[in-house]
């Protein structure tokens, strides 16, 4: 018996799958006073965490020339959706290696469509053609 | 009738999300345990109930005998929790893990980790030496331990390294985040000590903050 198998789980439908070295735009709920609001933070995946209700997953972006790096906890009910902006071909589950690169170096290759190398995995999700919006092709 | 506490096990630790807020809580296994004597102020002079948790594997005699007594089925582990009313209390009754609500706090005991022998620096928290400034074999040493002729031994208790872990320990006033009736599970919010596995006892919170009095009825 472990813990984090006891807890039931409710995966947000708006949550779209993504894998590390997409890039996905992060939609959170923020309390500021009285006022609640949404905030995006856009960036590459560089980690992604499973632990039952402890999963979480790390966006980097770079903003205004500096590195910022965000977890954010996948079942968390302040994370309202994640939309996948362009797929990312890597080779490594951690991207760790991008905090040590910059610019051009720090690119990362776009993953096309769901290849028999790049598709393990992912059987039965629809493929992704280039330059269809992945709200189109995703539920 | 109320029972001053239950036996269980801790699962484990994972998130729960309480509106929209996180919460670390420790999954504790708690009951069903069974009662295998009532203590009452007739035959005792307190009232107290011993409750029994756990299948057991093998048993001594005189141990059997007990629970044979009390129609109990073979359990590993007993103890006595203070209790009232306890004339409404019959051996051989079952207690579940609803003897505890949730939103009330509870003292949870378990025994730590088993560390071994340590020095002071984990032990106590001792600063040890300075790690620079020529210093040699003086980084973790406890420093001076008394003092000279006048004196003449160490005072006891004096803190110093030796066998660590394995005592039994209190964390106090957990709240009780989620009560899981259908599968035994009490899910309370921060840490609670020992190994995943390990025996614990939940008891209701002993000095409860006063915000949650009401509450615990």
């Amino acid at each position: 018996m472990e813990a984090r198998n006891l807890v039931s789980l409710e995966k947000n439908p708006k949550v779209q799958d993504f894998r590390p070295g997409d890039t996905v735009k992060v939609n959170v709920r923020i309390h500021e006073g009285d006022r609640v609001r949404t905030q995006a933070f856009q960036g590459v995946v560089i980690r992604q965490r499973a632990g039952g209700p402890s999963s979480s997953f790390t966006v980097r972006r770079i903003a205004s020339g500096i590195g910022v790096e965000r977890t954010f906890m996948v079942y968390s009910p302040t994370l309202e959706s994640v939309d996948v902006v362009r797929r990312g071909k890597v080779r490594r589950a951690k991207l760790y290696y991008l905090r040590g690169l910059s610019g051009k170096e720090s690119r990362i290759k776009e993953r096309l469509s769901h290849g028999p190398k790049s598709g393990k995995g992912a059987s039965g999700k629809p493929a992704i053609a280039k330059g269809t919006s992945p709200e189109a092709t995703r539920e | 009738m109320g029972i001053g506490g239950l036996l269980g096990k801790k699962v484990g630790m994972t998130h729960l999300f309480i509106g929209e807020q996180m919460v670390p809580v420790t999954v504790l296994e708690v009951g069903p345990c069974v009662v295998t004597q009532v203590r009452n102020g007739a035959t005792d002079g307190y009232e107290a109930v011993q409750i029994g948790f756990g299948a057991a594997k093998s048993l001594t005699k005189p141990a059997l005998g007990h629970l044979k007594a009390a129609g109990s089925e073979r359990v590993k582990h007993l103890k006595e929790f203070p209790a009232t009313q306890v004339s409404e209390l019959r051996v051989g009754q079952k207690l579940l893990v609803s003897e505890f609500a949730e939103g009330q706090y509870v003292d949870v005991t378990g025994v730590s980790k088993g560390r071994g022998f340590q020095g002071g620096v984990k032990r106590y928290n001792f600063r040890g030496g300075p790690k620079t400034h020529g210093q040699s074999d003086r980084h973790r040493a406890p420093g001076s331990i008394g003092s000279t002729t006048f004196m003449g031994r160490v005072i006891k208790g004096k803190r110093m390294a030796g066998h660590t872990g394995m005592d039994q320990t209190t964390s106090r006033n957990l709240r009780v985040v989620k009560v899981d009736a259908e599968r035994n599970l009490l899910f309370v919010g921060g840490g609670v000590a020992g190994a995943n596995g390990g025996l614990v006892s939940v008891r209701h919170a002993k000095r409860a903050p006063k915000a949650s009095a009401a509450a615990k009825e």
